[in-house]
């Protein structure tokens, strides 16, 4: 039987008790996305920073508040994508949603026909993998999942914005 | 009025005596959803192997008995609510769907742009959504009526509420904070503006003596999951004249009288309100469930889960003092034994996930009840809530469950 332990691993509790990129940023230039989770009322809001020249997530800011879960996925999701670029920020959504075993528009036994293992292959995951207890909690993944869906949708929201 | 032997109720959930995590289940939502006694259990499976076919349908004894019952468990419903006939009684979804229908079919036929519907900072989304969706159909103005410091509603301002309303549509207890709000001044002073009345009572049937007839209000809409009846049944009383003067909500199957080529007439109230297949073995769920509740004596329940959220609200206050907030109402007898509470510092979501380690089950959330939510300033509360079902024991297992808690999460 899962325990709190495998939910609540000590770093979880450090990022939530000192989270990272607490705030905010002037919008515009900055983009800010917000996302809700309706089963438990946490909110977000992501500003991103993103240099449309070079593509890179100069930096990254957040509010809102949540449940140690959803405010350390947070937290670690802000660090973990700073600097790096949109193409890298989407594979670390991806990979993150690999880890919490969400494999998105594909029903069980169906493959989409790309291959989700060689493309996350160099893809580290780093701290985030303290996440993995979550999996055993089936309702606690929409908390941690929060933070990435809307930064997934900030980045459209900005690819979109962008010209091409 | 003897006491309820809790001991012996308990024995009448067969879940309450399963384990959940290894440990005694100690089931504290009963305010989203009641555990059901083996009388209901017993009564559904009965009717499903004994007497099961279509109602008002077939000619055959199985199809006469099914119809039989489930006009029986509707009669039982109406006479457990203090209404003056079984007509006035229509079998919905739930509480939401009732409202719904109110909205859909009163409403719109009576409700135009500039009109007022006067609802009130502690309602459930389902008196909260449908109008304002009517609103932004209609151009329907939404008042709200405020709330004070001390979890009541601030009725200082009503009648300039009022004034030009249609319908006052108010929770009889909140799901939230447990208030009881008082209905006979609510309904008195709609009735002076000429106000329709809707009775959201959906917390409050289940765990107080209630008479429709008494509070004077138009529609009161309720379900029967959270009476120790089965979900997907709900109920929405309304006066007969009402209904009759309503357009039907939904079309199809049984609501009608007769059909054309080029056109249909209803048929009578409450069929007409209850177009296709009704959910037939749960209306004689929910008939049994009122049995029940008769059988144990409202005003007992009443008295029993008073004495329960003193001694919760107790000694909750005794153990953490300061370190715990509770939103709603000290005073018992304007409250029910709902308990939202936060503790400083941690979210009500991580507190919920410790007490399901101790087999304690408590919601976490905003209760489909942002409005609210707001306006306490928090995104989410732990709500403990009780029935008849619970006792000390109970409250002591959440009491020791939330000293763990707390510990756990201790910065």
């Amino acid at each position: 039987m899962a325990g709190l332990e495998d939910l609540y691993r000590e770093i979880i509790l450090d990022h939530y008790r000192s989270p990272r990129n607490r705030g905010e940023l002037a919008v515009p230039p900055a983009h800010k996305t917000e996302g809700f989770n309706p089963l438990c009322g946490d909110e977000v809001a992501v500003y991103l920073d993103v240099d449309s020249v070079s593509g890179l997530v100069v930096d990254i800011k957040i509010s809102g508040q949540g449940c140690s879960i959803s405010q350390a996925s947070t937290s670690m999701m802000s660090d973990a994508v700073k600097g790096k670029s949109v193409e890298e920020a989407r594979l670390l959504i991806r990979a993150f949603k690999a880890l919490m075993s969400i494999h998105e528009s594909k029903l069980e036994g169906e493959s989409d026909g790309t291959d989700l293992a060689a493309d996350l292959e160099g893809v580290r995951l780093g701290d985030l993998e303290a996440l993995q207890g979550v999996v055993k909690f089936p309702v606690r993944i929409k908390c941690a999942t929060l933070a990435w869906n809307t930064l997934q949708q900030g980045l459209d929201e900005i690819g979109a914005e962008l010209p091409n | 009025m003897s006491p309820l032997d809790v001991e012996r109720i308990k024995a009448d959930f067969p879940i309450l005596n399963t384990k959940s995590r290894g440990n005694r289940l100690v089931f504290l939502d009963s305010a989203a959803s009641s555990q059901k006694p083996l009388a209901v259990l017993d009564a559904m499976d009965h009717a499903y192997r004994h007497h099961y076919a279509n109602v008002h349908r077939g000619v055959y004894e199985i199809a006469e008995r099914a119809t039989a019952e489930f006009e029986k468990a509707r009669a039982k419903v109406a006479k457990f609510i203090g209404a003056s006939e079984a007509r006035e009684l229509i079998f919905v979804r739930n509480a939401t769907e009732a409202i719904n229908l109110v909205a859909y079919s009163w409403a719109r036929a009576n409700l135009h742009a500039g009109d007022a519907v006067v609802i009130s900072h502690m309602e459930h989304h389902a008196n909260v959504v449908p109008w304002q969706m009517l609103a932004a159909e209609r151009g329907i103005e939404l008042r709200w009526i405020p709330m004070n410091a001390d979890f009541t509603l601030d009725l200082t301002r009503l009648d300039i509420l009022l004034d030009g309303a249609k319908l006052l549509s108010v929770t009889a207890m909140s799901n939230v904070l447990g208030t009881i709000n008082p209905l006979a001044p609510l309904i008195a002073a709609a009735r002076a503006h000429d106000a329709f009345v809707l009775i959201d009572a959906c917390q409050y049937i289940p765990h107080v003596a209630t008479n429709v007839r008494d509070w004077g209000a138009d529609f009161v809409a309720f379900s029967a999951h959270k009476m120790c009846g089965p979900s997907g049944i709900g109920a929405l009383w309304a006066k007969a004249e009402i209904l009759e003067a309503m357009p039907p909500f939904l079309g199809g199957g049984e609501m009608i009288r007769d059909v054309r080529l080029e056109g249909f007439t209803t048929n009578d109230i409450p069929w007409k309100f209850e177009a296709g297949t009704p959910a037939i073995v749960e209306a004689i769920g929910f008939g049994a469930a009122v049995d029940y509740l008769d059988s144990l004596g409202m005003d007992a329940i009443r008295d029993h889960e008073m004495r329960l959220t003193r001694y919760a609200l107790d000694a909750l206050h005794d153990e953490f003092a300061d370190r715990l907030t509770v939103y709603g109402p000290r005073d018992v007898s304007i409250r029910g034994g709902a308990i939202s509470f936060l503790f400083d510092g941690i979210h009500a979501h991580d507190i919920s996930q410790v007490l399901d380690e101790d087999g304690v089950c408590v919601r976490a959330g905003h209760h489909c009840a942002k409005p609210l939510m707001r306006q306490l300033g928090v995104p989410a509360t732990s709500r403990a809530s009780f029935y008849m079902y619970n006792d000390e024991i109970d409250v002591d297992c959440l009491v020791a469950a939330l000293i763990k808690a707390e510990k756990f999460f201790a910065i």
